[in-house]
């Protein structure tokens, strides 16, 4: 998946969960960039991108997380490697 | 809205939220507002915004208040001016075991000291709960414990008094007593759904340490649903009939092709265990007052036959209505619910075929459709739908089938009369009304929130409020009930009059749809006349309030004699009677003769 595949999907997540089809995001777009986008939407906003992607952030990338940009290449590193931890009561 | 039904894509309702609620705010139905004050121990804003949507889409548009960040206590405990300004319909106190805050974790604690532990805890909460109850007499839905995420104690955390499972097992009974005691009080069983959706993802910690949720975000919309049940119950949108499939749905197999030995039904066969399971769990809800009925496309002879398979555990009997017939389903389900004046969007349509349940669902607006793929499936889809949620058990809702089948008794009856009122009278009619009686105030609040189409004013009460009312003299109260030589019907009818000087306003009128066309209604009015007259009042005020389902009472003032004193442009209109000019218009019920069954 090169990074524009990303970027377009991303965009379409935030077209999504923000209901507004105006939206478009480069990897310098943060928080301030979009109205919306409180800290109450981005809980919203990361479980949908994670959705999408098939993959979880960890809790410091979740606060941490600069702009659109670095979210892309934590996407990039990860894709696709599950939403859930299949966590059997006897298994790891 | 098909998507917010059971089951539905939590994730897509997450991330589609704002949508969804914009599609819903703009599709043009009446709802009811209420005010519900959501009183958190941890965060709450998204459980809001998810109550809502499943809210509006049970008929309620909610207005919220939600306390500051984790101020539950306090919010409830002290002087709230906003939350009185509020006047809130409905409390939901919503902690978790993140707000356990007297458990001692220490083993060498005696049992006394664990006890006192527990009481403090107790205490903790139910000082809240009378204080809140006594503040804002509404009721108030309380979640319980969910288990926790870790055992100290291992297996024995479950039985030995330090461990944290025993505690709050414990403290969960507590609270249970307290909702057996107390009527207006509502447990929201988190420990069921969170075991349900899987503790280990339920508790994900990551959740708490980053937003300060109880519980994971992706199982909030489960959460939230749960809720809502017990709210719109209390509200009266629960469904009241199930409409059930024969084929492969009460049975494996073709009643018309493989015949009584052919089909699958009883411990025999592997999927007839399933199918004797899934009428176990059906039958089960006519003691919760839910009707049973048949919409099939069978010969009717077969459609019994099936039924009359030794291994069935539904019979003929069991049913209020079979319909079994090659007529498309939709129609069928129409004419069943004339049949038992109800609306059809109070069914629920149980068939394994999702051609059928497409068109049910595309004829009839409102209707709920079960989805499930197969018979191992089907209980499942039912339950967790929370269509007959259970906030109120009354003695008359077992009875309910029967009542109704009483009913087409009577109608079977009435052909060999040469007149109605010749019919009426052989009916051997006994009505008893009288004033709000104690034990029966729950039925009358029952009935007060679910009556739609026999209903002047459809106003709802809560009990509090409706005990305000038995405790005032500034009304007149009547509770109707009606016998006959079919069967007890139970309380049939409410009115409530508030006397102000010498008028008497109706601020509700309504009656059981199941006693229409008996004259229960003038031996109701001739009751409340007499009444008024005692009080010497001398005139009686009438309101009828228009809404998309009570047009059959539009003119019942008029058929009582009262006069037209204005009609309003949307349809609303008001009426009045001069006591002194009426006359009795029952003639074929005996009112208040002999003592009921």
């Amino acid at each position: 998946m090169t990074h524009e595949d990303i970027m377009e999907r991303l965009t379409e997540v935030f077209r999504e969960v923000f209901d507004d089809d105006s939206i478009n995001i480069n990897n310098r777009t943060t928080a301030n960039d979009i109205e919306e986008w409180d800290s109450l939407e981005h809980i919203n906003l990361i479980e949908a991108v994670e959705k999408e992607f098939s993959m979880r952030f960890q809790m410091r990338e979740v606060s941490g997380m600069k702009d659109v940009g670095e979210m892309a290449d934590i996407i990039a590193e990860r894709a696709g490697s599950g939403t859930k931890k299949k966590k059997g009561f006897f298994k790891k | 809205m098909k998507e917010l039904e059971y089951p539905f894509d939590s994730a897509w309702i997450l991330k589609k939220r704002r949508t969804i609620k914009k599609m819903l705010l703009e599709d043009g139905s009446n709802r009811i507002k209420k005010h519900i004050a959501v009183l958190g121990g941890s965060t709450t804003s998204d459980i809001i915004l998810m109550m809502e949507l499943f809210l509006l889409n049970f008929g309620i548009e909610p207005l919220f208040y939600e306390s500051e960040y984790a101020r539950y206590w306090q919010d409830a405990m002290f002087e709230n001016h906003e939350l009185e300004e509020f006047k809130p319909d409905i409390i939901f106190i919503h902690t978790s075991s993140r707000n356990l805050d007297f458990f001692p974790e220490n083993v060498s604690c005696i049992q006394s000291e664990m006890d006192t532990a527990l009481e403090e805890q107790y205490k903790h909460f139910e000082q809240m709960w009378e204080k809140l109850y006594e503040t804002y007499h509404c009721p108030i839905i309380q979640n319980n414990f969910e288990m926790p995420s870790y055992r100290l104690l291992g297996n024995s955390d479950a039985w030995d008094i330090h461990g944290k499972i025993n505690f709050i097992t414990r403290l969960n009974c507590k609270f249970y007593e307290y909702a057996q005691k107390h009527q207006s009080f509502y447990i929201n069983d988190i420990n069921y759904v969170s075991a349900c959706y899987g503790l280990d993802q339920w508790l994900d910690p990551k959740y708490w340490y980053l937003y300060k949720y109880a519980m994971c975000v992706p199982a909030i919309p489960d959460f939230a649903y749960n809720t809502v049940c017990i709210i719109k119950s209390i509200f009266g949108k629960n469904k009241k009939v199930l409409a059930l499939d024969l084929d492969n749905t009460l049975w494996g197999g073709v009643i018309g092709d493989d015949g009584q030995e052919g089909i699958e039904i009883g411990h025999e066969t592997t999927l007839g265990q399933g199918y004797e399971e899934v009428q176990h769990y059906i039958k089960a809800h006519k003691q919760l007052g839910v009707l049973l009925t048949v919409c099939s496309k069978n010969e009717e002879e077969n459609a019994l036959l099936g039924l009359n398979h030794p291994s069935s555990v539904l019979k003929p009997d069991d049913f209020t209505v079979i319909k079994a017939n090659w007529n498309p389903k939709d129609m069928n389900l129409v004419e069943t619910a004339s049949e038992l004046n109800l609306l059809p969007e109070s069914f629920v349509f149980v068939d394994d075929n999702p051609a059928e349940r497409a068109i049910v669902e595309g004829q009839i607006p409102g209707i709920a459709v079960s989805e499930f793929e197969t018979v191992e499936e089907c209980i499942q889809s039912i339950d967790r739908a929370g269509h007959f949620e259970i906030t109120s058990l009354s003695v008359d809702d077992a009875k309910r089938g029967e009542m109704y089948k009483a009913n087409a008794e009577r109608a079977k009856f009435q052909k060999t009369f040469g007149s109605y009122e010749e019919y009426l009278t052989s009916l051997d009619m006994n009505a008893k009304i009288t004033d709000f009686e104690p034990i029966f105030l729950s039925r009358i609040v029952q009935l007060t929130n679910k009556s739609n189409q026999f209903n002047l004013t459809t106003r709802r009460y809560q009990l509090s409020e409706m005990e305000d009312i038995a405790n005032s003299n500034n009304y007149i109260r009547l509770c109707g009930s009606l016998s006959d030589r079919f069967g007890d019907n139970g309380i049939v009818s409410i009115v409530i009059g508030e006397c102000i000087d010498q008028t008497v306003h109706i601020d509700l009128w309504l009656m059981s749809c199941r006693v229409l066309k008996r004259d229960m209604e003038f031996a109701m009015l001739d009751e409340l006349v007499r009444k008024c007259r005692e009080r010497g009042a001398v005139k009686i005020v009438g309101y009828y309030y228009k809404t998309n389902k009570n047009a059959m009472v539009k003119n019942l003032y008029d058929t009582f004699g009262f006069t037209k004193l204005k009609e309003f442009e949307n349809g609303d209109s008001t009426w009045e009677l001069k006591t002194a000019e009426y006359k009795n218009k029952n003639h074929v019920i005996k009112v208040n003769e002999q003592e009921m069954a």
